[in-house]
């Protein structure tokens, strides 16, 4: 397939259900592989099923979920705050709002709808039939999902945690965190903790050994590249907030003294756990959405990204450098003068990978021939709307500036213009590209365009003033302010905004609903991509490639003539997949994957029971871990069939050597 | 800086535009050699400008920083701030200790002198912040530290807690009186006397009140037999601008309604209602309207 452009008006293509890879293939094969990879159906094949996609699609639709949620409760402060000493939400309430604003978008939308994505993706972009390890894979999106049900489960009965999602101690502490509230938030990190190292792993095993040969790292797609740093970061990152968590439910729970002053603890050192965690975690967010923005770019310029060295680079430092800038959160704190000097070194540093991307964008876009379809306009968008909370960014790395401005809503602008601007878009406009492949149909354009304008206008219109705001002296999380302070008139601005945004958010919904039954057939490639997941028919099989393509250039499928270089000899009877070498990608041996369990999601169960019940009684960990010895029995107990042929094997391989 | 940041972001987002209004018209050009050595030498040429522009950045913000921080001169007077849930304690250090002044939520000091306050925290994190006057610092509990402020017009300038520290982290304000060095003597000498005695019956009464009553198992009143140190020192309460840390202004009808209901204004404040008799109610509000 060759770059071919599209046409400028978008007509459906013509409907490719034959998957591109060998034609070669008789139907009984590929039933046999249907069969195989995706073995068990109905209710309890849903549940047991350890496919990436439909690990990937559950993941994507509960992320989904609780954008909603948090994007329901920031719009109940965008009331509250609407005009000065308004009574709708009283304290506790909006002290409990806000902070599961925070905790909602950081832990149960952000990081794992992007990672999500990546478990649907990565295995299809790198040509390969699965992630590394498909039970944990299932066991990491279960975990993750009763982790945000307990969560809620807690909220709505009047138990939400309430010291903000950052949870400073001694706020959040055994002797001012009154309640349950600070335990809910303590366990629901533990929750997304375990998901997000599992996510992780698979990330990191995946790309490194399973990619398809031929794809080496200088040929890797960028958003492969993009996953692969942001799951080394993970591992860093969520190794201190699992910490720091830990140390807070200790303290909490069987009275440790880690963070108690009067007892020798420290206070900074949770701030410092904390966001050794949560300044990365922004460009854990962040550096998927890259990722997005460079294939959008690619696809729709027609041409391969400018400079993918520098991108790679760029990625790999942004990693890098993001885990030397936590201190920048508490330059009100009293960490001394000269070693804030670093961090604001580091934090402007930062600013020059991003940069590098952004200058590369715009000279592929300079380079190649735009094709405007929705998704390059939200990558547009991105580069407008994130520039500001780049450059606001910048501005805050100065002590002196930071100093006023911190905790003021100028940051809260800044970084809604970082996360939305940054993340948001780019994913939306991800949503527009991939929502073919996923679904094989495709999104409307028309509502595209409404959704884009609204979104973009709302964002502008809401995060804006807040800047205006934060130097007039409007400090964060207060909910309520008095009139004579006049921050009343860009307050309802920005809400405002907030239902501008809302109405941007309804129509994507509306568009991503209808499109399921009404959207236009989008066959295998419907942008001309070049990418090796538009090499199978969309949706793809629960299989993937019928045989693994070989990939010969960094322009993936643009490179190839009419035919597509394969290797062949994986068993279709059996779940194999192909192991090649991490550096040269040659093929190195056939690995069987685990078939379906329910093990996963008893397990994620009772992890659950026992975190949930940890807060009640420290007799919920020995009861709980005890419990788990069941789902580890199922998961460990060999498949029949597998167990049979082995040992078939296993005598076919003894008689050989003894006839030897 | 902002100025910096404008022209940078209009040059990226020109740019940007440009790039795509250009591809319009050149849609069919195919990709020369030439315009991929001209898109390699811009791509380089913007990062060796925006390099050295974030060095000279990071060198001003240092040269700033180093200025901002350093103390003019010697403290004229050191200032004792405590954060509390949801108030600020204050108190004039001096050798002497009865010439202490102890106080809540305003901070008086004179024009152009330097004023060291130091800060510490009675319960969780709050932050000092009086925009006018200096940037944050931490009240943190378990650490020490200080910060100078100065102002150089006379004028009220308004502080408000800028860590969460809680329920009513929005209601946590604090006033800082700059005055001249004369007015000034003025005030902290006045605030070094104790309460006056009660010149009439009623405010005797109101007195009784609140020593026998509920007020003094928090607040101090100096000279009298309440000295509990729970809640903000009231032997001067009718000097001050406004009640509940910034919450309300110091009106007598104010006063009442906060000593009865208190959680109506400030939900979760740690002041208790107090059900209090008509007649007393009114004798205490004469008497604590006496604590000039």
């Amino acid at each position: 397939m060759t770059a071919q452009p599209l046409p400028d008006e978008f007509v459906p293509a013509t409907p490719i259900d034959e998957v591109l890879l060998p034609p070669a293939i008789d139907e009984a094969d590929r039933a046999r592989l249907h069969a195989t990879w995706e073995p068990v159906i109905g209710l309890v094949g849903w549940l047991k099923s350890v496919n990436h996609k439909s690990v990937g699609k559950r993941y994507i639709c509960a992320a989904l979920v609780f954008f909603l949620l948090g994007g329901l409760e920031a719009a109940a402060m965008r009331m509250q705050l609407s005009r000065p000493e308004n009574t709708l939400i009283g304290p506790d309430l909006y002290n409990q709002i806000f902070t599961m604003h925070g905790t909602t978008m950081m832990f149960l939308f952000a990081v794992p709808i992007m990672t999500a994505i990546g478990i649907y993706l990565v295995p299809l972009m790198i040509g390969t039939r699965n992630v590394a390890f498909p039970r944990l894979n299932a066991l990491g999106f279960w975990v993750y999902l009763l982790g945000g049900i307990f969560l809620y489960s807690f909220f709505f009965s009047n138990t939400g945690p309430d010291a903000g999602w950052f949870a400073y101690v001694p706020l959040s502490g055994p002797q001012y965190g009154m309640g349950k509230r600070v335990d809910v938030y303590a366990q629901m990190v533990t929750f997304t903790e375990i998901a997000a190292l599992i996510a992780a792993l698979e990330a990191v095993v995946t790309i490194c050994k399973m990619r398809a040969p031929g794809m080496t790292w200088g040929r890797l797609p960028l958003f492969v590249w993009s996953q692969l740093v942001t799951a080394v970061m993970v591992m860093f990152a969520m190794s201190s907030v699992a910490t720091a968590s830990i140390m807070l439910g200790a303290d909490r729970l069987i009275a440790t003294q880690f963070f108690n002053p009067a007892e020798g603890g420290d206070v900074l050192l949770w701030q410092h756990l904390f966001w050794f965690f949560g300044h990365p975690e922004v460009y854990i967010i962040f550096i998927p959405a890259l990722g997005m923005v460079s294939q959008i770019v690619t696809t729709f310029t027609r041409r391969p990204v400018f400079g993918y060295p520098a991108m790679v680079a760029a990625l790999i430092a942004t990693g890098t450098i993001g885990f030397g800038l936590w201190v920048h959160h508490m330059f009100s704190t009293s960490v001394h003068q000269l070693g804030q000097s670093y961090f604001t070194a580091a934090s402007t540093m930062i600013s020059i990978p991003t940069g590098v991307q952004i200058f590369c964008w715009i000279a592929t876009l300079w380079l190649g021939r735009p094709i405007w379809r929705t998704p390059l306009l939200f990558v547009v968008g991105f580069i407008v709307v994130f520039m500001i909370g780049g450059l606001s960014g910048v501005m805050l790395a100065s002590v002196p500036f930071d100093v006023q401005a911190t905790d003021t809503y100028f940051v809260v602008g800044h970084l809604h213009y970082v996360l939305v601007g940054g993340a948001v878009m780019p994913l939306i406009g991800a949503f527009y590209y991939w929502y073919p492949k996923v679904t094989g149909r495709m999104m409307s354009e028309r509502l595209g365009l409404w959704n884009f304008w609204l979104l973009f206008i709302g964002i502008n219109v809401t995060f804006f003033p807040m800047h205006i705001l934060g130097l007039r002296g409007m400090t964060r999380r207060i909910y309520t302010y008095q009139e004579f302070l006049g921050w009343g008139t860009l307050n309802l601005i920005a809400t405002i905004g907030a239902v501008i945004i809302v109405a941007g958010m309804a129509v994507f919904a509306v568009n991503f609903f209808m499109s399921l039954k009404t959207g236009a057939i989008a066959g295998a490639n419907p942008w001309g991509a070049d990418t090796l997941e538009w090499a199978t028919t969309s949706p793809p099989p629960p299989y993937n490639f019928v045989d693994t393509p070989v990939v010969t250039s960094r322009e993936g499928l643009w490179a190839y003539g009419d035919e597509i270089p394969v290797v062949t000899g994986l068993h279709t009877d059996r779940p194999e997949v192909l192991i090649t070498s991490t550096m040269t990608t040659e093929p190195a041996y056939r690995n069987e994957l685990p078939t379906p369990t329910i093990a996963p999601l008893v397990m994620a169960i009772i992890i659950a029971g026992m975190l949930a019940a940890a807060i009640v009684t420290p007799w919920g960990v020995p009861i709980g871990s005890t419990l788990l010895l069941v789902p580890f029995y199922l998961w460990a107990w060999p498949d029949k069939a597998q167990h049979q042929r082995n040992l078939r094997e296993q005598g076919k391989q003894d008689r050989e050597s003894e006839a030897a | 800086m902002v100025a910096v940041a404008v022209v940078t972001y209009i040059l990226v987002v020109g740019a940007l535009f440009a790039v795509i209004r250009n591809r319009r018209y050149a849609a069919d050009d195919p990709v020369s050699p030439g315009r991929h050595e001209r898109a390699e030498r811009s791509v380089k040429l913007a990062v060796l400008v925006v390099v050295p522009v974030l060095f000279l950045f990071l060198l001003y913000n240092f040269a700033v920083a180093r200025n901002v921080s350093r103390m003019p001169d010697g403290p004229l007077l050191t200032i004792d701030v405590t954060g509390h849930q949801w108030w600020c304690e204050v108190a004039y250090e001096d050798p002497v200790p009865h010439n202490i002044v102890r106080t809540a939520n305003e901070i008086h000091i004179p024009v152009g002198k330097t004023v060291m306050i130091k800060l510490a925290s009675h319960d969780v994190i709050h932050s000092f912040w009086v925009p006018n006057l200096s940037g944050k610092k931490d009240l943190l509990p378990g650490h020490k530290d200080a910060i100078w402020i100065r102002a150089d017009k006379p004028g009220i300038y308004r502080g408000q807690c800028a860590e969460f520290c809680g329920l009513e982290h929005a209601k946590m304000a604090l006033f800082v009186v700059a005055e001249s060095a004369a007015e000034f003597t003025k005030w902290i000498e006045h605030q070094r006397e104790p309460a006056p005695t009660p010149a009439d019956s009623l405010t005797a009464k109101g007195q009784v009140v609140f020593e026998t009553g509920p007020c003094a198992m928090c607040h101090t009143v100096a000279s009298t037999r309440a000295a509990a140190t729970v809640g903000p020192d009231l032997t001067h309460v009718a000097s001050r601008m406004t009640l509940a840390a910034g919450t309300l202004p110091n009106t007598r009808g104010n006063l009442g309604g906060w000593i009865v209901d208190p959680q109506t204004i400030k939900p979760g404040a740690k002041m208790p209602a107090n059900s209090l008799e008509p007649k007393d109610l009114q004798a205490l509000l004469a008497y604590l309207g006496t604590l000039k």
